[in-house]
């Protein structure tokens, strides 16, 4: 089970979230969309902890962190790492190790973090260089990669650490639109195998395509969720005036 | 040819020059290692506490980094031997090297935070979001990026702190600059003695470049 509950978060006087609740459906991917400033990303960090909610509740899948009551949790302490090791995250703008190389950046989790052993860290790494399509790419630096090629190694990065939940805010955002497909050809291969997925969206067509679960965020609250048929209903104006303006 | 090397100041300069060297090499050079080394420790210590703003010695790191940048190097210099050192009887020499440690410490800690500092906040967040410690990300991703971007400027310091050991010929020290004065009084050839004085650290100062740049060609895979 995966859901956050009740969740509040202020940046200086700026009520981002205002008890925001979301059930995440195991094997399934869930779709954030929303106006911009609306506190996706913000949500999205949340449920890893890079960003300490105020108050309300994380839990994955038996890792559990409530906030608001008692001392604030430590940033970095056992009980968030317990959660982040649940997830991986995938950044807008990458965030590629520029001192290691597409293998280093790849083993560097599972032998730091998990205590794997180097030569089964490579091996799954070439394995998961294989399935982006990079194996070519191996000892390479990230500088020299194209932006499409550095978003798929933090895709395999983040599937190095065997995540149960994989978290994507604006995968292609900062690429250019030709290479915006080879990295969403990537998302789709693990939505079809029913990887349980939450992204962050403003491609529509992308959304309609991979999402079992549409989530409608505005100022900071969920104004609605369902599927996309759902959504496209009509019956909220605000939503429908969205989607109208992005299409 | 032969009728030149014979010439008085040719002799002079001949003569001066391995004395000259061989206090550079057993004073000028020991005394920047050992006062670098020092020098650094002290900056990590001091960039960590006042980056991770450590109540108290946090404050007391400012306050130090404040008054030895803000303050000439020959004046700490002269508090410490005659403040100090003098009085307990310790050596001139530990207390060149406590003035120049404490020197280099305050750039060098500016230095390394900054370094600290300019990686992005990104880079801390990747390391999160894989699960890592504070520690993790601290030496095995940001760390190494700071490392890079601090070489530059640790050099300049590194360079300075050779030409400053210089000071020390003012604490009775027979470093270098003392012998080059002393060559300069008894031969009253002050402009030529002087500028083999100057060639020397030139030449210390170059073989410092050369370590620079393979430094940094060392460290610029990856960036
Ligand atoms: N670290 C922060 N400090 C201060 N304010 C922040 C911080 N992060 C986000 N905000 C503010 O929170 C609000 C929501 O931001 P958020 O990034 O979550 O929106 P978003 O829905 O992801 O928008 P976009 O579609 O533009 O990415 C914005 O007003 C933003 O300025
Ligand atoms: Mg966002």
């Amino acid at each position: 089970m995966y859901y956050v509950k009740d969740i509040h978060k202020t940046f200086d006087g700026n009520h981002v979230l205002k008890g925001v609740s979301l059930d995440i459906a195991e094997h399934k991917t869930t779709v954030l969309v929303g106006p911009s400033g609306s506190g996706k990303t913000t949500l999205l960090r949340c449920i890893n902890l890079l960003e300490m909610p105020d108050s309300g509740t994380v839990h994955l899948n038996g890792a559990e962190m409530t906030f608001g009551d008692g001392a604030p949790p430590k940033y970095a302490g056992s009980a968030a790492r317990a959660l982040r090791k649940k997830t991986g995250m995938v950044f807008q703008n990458f965030q590629l190790f520029p001192h290691k190389t597409v293998l280093g950046n790849i083993i560097e989790g599972p032998i730091a973090v998990l205590g794997v052993e180097k030569t089964q860290a490579v091996a799954e790494a070439e394995a998961l260089l294989k399935k982006v399509g990079l194996s070519d790419k191996r000892d390479a630096w990230p500088r020299d990669l194209s932006g499409g090629q550095q978003q798929r190694v933090a895709i395999a990065r983040a599937l190095a650490m065997k995540p149960e939940l994989l978290l994507f805010d604006e995968p292609t955002s900062a690429l250019d639109p030709e290479l915006e497909y080879e990295v969403l050809s990537i998302i789709r291969q693990l939505c079809a195998e029913k990887q349980t997925i939450v992204i962050i969206t403003h491609k529509l067509s992308f959304a309609q395509e991979v999402a079992d679960k549409i989530v409608f965020f505005d100022a900071g609250q969920i104004l609605r969720e369902g599927t996309w048929d759902e959504m496209n209903d009509g019956s909220v104006p605000r939503i429908a005036q969205f989607l109208n303006m992005l299409r | 040819m032969a009728a030149l090397l014979e010439t008085r100041e040719v002799r002079i300069v001949l003569n001066a020059f391995w004395p000259m060297l061989k206090q550079g090499l057993i004073y000028s050079i020991p005394l920047t290692l050992v006062s670098f080394t020092i020098g650094m420790v002290i900056a990590i210590l001091s960039a960590l506490l006042i980056i991770n703003k450590v109540p108290l010695l946090s404050q007391l790191m400012r306050f130090y980094v404040w008054v030895f940048r803000g303050t000439p190097l020959l004046v700490q210099l002269f508090i410490v031997y005659w403040g100090i050192c003098n009085p307990m009887k310790i050596s001139n020499l530990v207390a060149c090297v406590i003035a120049l440690s404490l020197n280099v410490g305050a750039y060098a800690s500016e230095t390394i935070r900054a370094a600290i500092l300019s990686i992005d906040r990104g880079q801390w967040e990747a390391g999160y979001s894989i699960g890592m410690t504070y520690q993790q990300a601290f030496w095995r991703i940001i760390v190494p990026q700071a490392a890079k971007v601090s070489v530059p400027p640790l050099f300049n310091t590194f360079i300075s702190l050779v030409k400053d050991t210089s000071l020390a010929s003012n604490i009775m020290i027979a470093e270098m600059f003392r012998k080059a004065q002393e060559f300069a009084a008894s031969s009253l050839k002050y402009l030529l003695i002087y500028s083999e004085a100057a060639l020397i650290y030139l030449i210390f100062c170059t073989l410092l470049n050369a370590l620079q740049k393979a430094c940094e060609k060392r460290l610029r895979v990856g960036k």
